[in-house]
């Protein structure tokens, strides 16, 4: 099966490309990976073989990196990634209390999903929130000062429009 | 989100942040934006460094190594490309500044890596940007394009006959990649694995080339110090330790937040003025002062200027100016094992003190979280985490071990009242008539 991408993940790929001098095209590939997971979802075994030929790399190369990086999922996870940052500034602030509040009202675990591949959490580190603690990130989108109930009103929200 | 401005900060860099559109290019040029640069153009590497040095600016990313010195270290004659790379990974726990910086004031930080490429003779420059970023990563994109569309980037930048590119770069979730040669190693399409050094960037960085490796911080200050003149930047913090920093403030106060202030601003009057005191008017138990790498310091340790000598004083770190305030009630083990779980998590797994050494730790911070620990795990503890020190192939290592040993040092009261909690627990009925 060959891989197409919208005509604007592909502009934003070959962008990514262009950005790079000739002969370390291998830049490329964590940038690439991440911008097209953003479209497919999941980082799949056709797309590491595509952008491995895109950036002139083995696609060893490729998925050694995809196992490194927390970012980049092998796995496909809900189509809202929650992640709640329980490190120590959002520990203080009871971000712990959201975790735990979440995991128990979904039913399901870190990286895990939901049955109706709705939703996807994450246990993550500090996410650059922590004056404004706790934070819960949703995709690519901050939520400050989160409380149980503005969590529970965001999960309502990804509900109500699915 | 944001707090409002306070009378005790100076703001040189967050200036601009509460103006309409503070993003964009016009109001960067209606405030004295891209003025710096001119005046770098007219300036030869020579002056421009020189200036660095009078302004006493250290890095902001964690070290606090002399920025003018640095990028002295760039070798002129080598005919290899030279790079600028702008380490926005921002994950150290407990920082939340650069984000800041790029939202409010993208261009300011395009003007510094200019500034720089003029400096060592570099042509292409690269911020970047940790993944979870994504926001700032299109902000600054857009930043990028105007500064292209006016000039200041692309070839012959103003006449100047300076030629400069410069890109964002997304990384995709690795703190270790804010070490400045395990970012290197990804930039170059790696995983994060860190460098044996020497050769360091300034040498040897990107594609084996003389690199310029910065905090965004560090580069954003660039401007105000050629502004302003090196002197006058170097007069507003204490000897040594030039100018403001951005210190990011969290945890149980009143008034958390990102504020600007000169080196040497008191701790004290940082969290009972400016942060407006603790939550609920609870006592202070004590403060990790540089993000979550530095030692702890206890309550009554927490009254010092805040300046790079002033925190090494302390026996702890400036680090990444992320101040995490806890009150009374805090409990230590607790946060002494969420801070494990982070360098176990992050660990790279590349050099065995360090994989196995955090791994161990958060087991048995587990266990005396959990109320299953023993008398003896306290000293453990203490003990693997100083086998860690200086064992390391980079700083994470010290990085994981270091914190640690402060909360043992200066909480060892609380890790052994765990136990005796745990141990009257752990007593049954029986046991407490045989004890009788
Ligand atoms: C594990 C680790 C993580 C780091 N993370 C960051 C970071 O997120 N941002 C940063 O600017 N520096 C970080 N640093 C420090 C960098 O290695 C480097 O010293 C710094 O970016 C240099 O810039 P400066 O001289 O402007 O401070 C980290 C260091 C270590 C050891
Ligand atoms: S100290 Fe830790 S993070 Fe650094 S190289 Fe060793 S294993 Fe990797
Ligand atoms: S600790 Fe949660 S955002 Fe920093």
């Amino acid at each position: 099966m060959s891989l197409t991408f919208t005509p604007e993940t592909e502009k934003i790929l070959q962008d990514i490309w262009s950005r790079y001098p000739e002969g370390r095209k291998r830049s490329a590939v964590i940038p690439m990976l991440m911008y097209a997971q953003d479209q497919l979802g999941v980082v799949t075994s056709e797309l590491v073989a595509e952008v491995a030929k895109r950036c002139e790399v083995s696609p060893l190369q490729v998925e050694e990196v995809v196992g490194y990086y927390s970012m980049l999922n092998k796995k496909r996870m809900g189509k809202h990634h929650v992640q709640v940052c329980t490190n120590i500034a959002c520990l203080l602030m009871g971000g712990e209390a959201l975790w735990h509040h979440a995991t128990k009202r979904l039913g399901i675990g870190h990286k895990e999903v939901t049955a109706d591949g709705l939703i996807s959490l994450e246990e993550v580190e500090c996410a650059g929130a922590c004056s404004w603690a706790p934070c819960v990130v949703d995709g690519y989108e901050y939520h400050h000062h989160v409380t149980i109930e503005k969590l529970d009103q965001l999960i309502d929200s990804i509900q109500k429009v699915h | 989100m944001f707090n409002e401005p306070h009378p005790d900060e100076v703001r040189i860099i967050s200036k601009r942040f509460g103006l309409p559109n503070s993003a964009s290019i016009d109001t960067y040029l209606a405030h004295e934006g891209y003025v710096a640069l001119m005046k770098a153009i007219e300036m030869s590497p020579e002056q421009i460094i020189d200036e660095l040095k009078l302004s006493n600016l250290r890095g902001r990313g964690g070290a606090g190594f002399p920025t003018g010195l640095k990028w002295s270290f760039i070798p002129r004659d080598n005919p290899k490309p030279k790079y600028v790379v702008v380490n926005a990974d921002e994950s150290e726990p407990g920082t939340c500044k650069d984000r800041l910086l790029i939202q409010n004031d993208p261009h300011q930080l395009i003007e510094g890596c200019i500034i720089a490429a003029r400096t060592i003779g570099c042509k292409k420059g690269y911020i970047y940007i940790r993944g979870e970023y994504r926001y700032l990563i299109d902000i600054m994109d857009k930043a990028l394009a105007e500064a292209y569309a006016h000039g200041y980037l692309g070839k012959n930048i103003k006449g100047s006959g300076l030629d400069f590119d410069l890109y964002t770069h997304t990384g995709a979730g690795a703190y270790e990649c804010g070490e400045e040669s395990a970012l290197l190693e990804s930039l170059e399409g790696k995983r994060g694995v860190p460098r044996i050094r020497p050769p360091f960037p300034a040498v040897s960085g990107l594609y084996a080339s003389p690199t310029v490796l910065n905090n965004v911080e560090t580069f954003c200050t660039v401007p105000a110090v050629l502004r302003m003149g090196g002197q006058a930047y170097a007069d507003i913090g204490t000897p040594k330790n030039g100018g403001t920093r951005m210190l990011c403030v969290s945890g149980h106060v009143n008034r958390p937040g990102v504020y600007e202030v000169p080196l040497g601003f008191p701790m004290q009057k940082m969290i009972y003025e400016t942060c407006g005191g603790i939550l609920n008017g609870k006592k202070l138990k004590g403060v990790i002062p540089g993000g979550s790498s530095s030692p702890v310091l206890k309550a009554d340790e927490c009254d010092f200027p805040m300046d790079y000598d002033n925190y090494a004083r302390m026996k702890t770190m400036a680090g990444s100016g992320g101040m995490m305030v806890m009150d009374e009630d805090t409990d230590i083990v607790k946060v002494a094992l969420r801070t494990m779980r982070f360098y176990a998590h992050e660990s790279c797994g590349w050099c065995i003190p360090c994989r196995e050494g955090t791994s161990w730790l958060r087991k048995i911070l587990t266990r005396m979280d959990e109320g299953t620990g023993r008398r003896a795990d306290i000293d453990l503890i203490h003990e693997l985490a100083k086998n860690m020190l200086g064992r390391t192939f980079c700083p994470l290592g010290d990085a994981a071990a270091m914190p640690t040993i402060g909360f043992i040092e200066k909480f060892r009261e609380e890790f052994e009242a765990r136990l005796r909690e745990t141990t009257m627990l752990a007593t049954t009925p029986d046991q407490l008539i045989s004890i009788n």
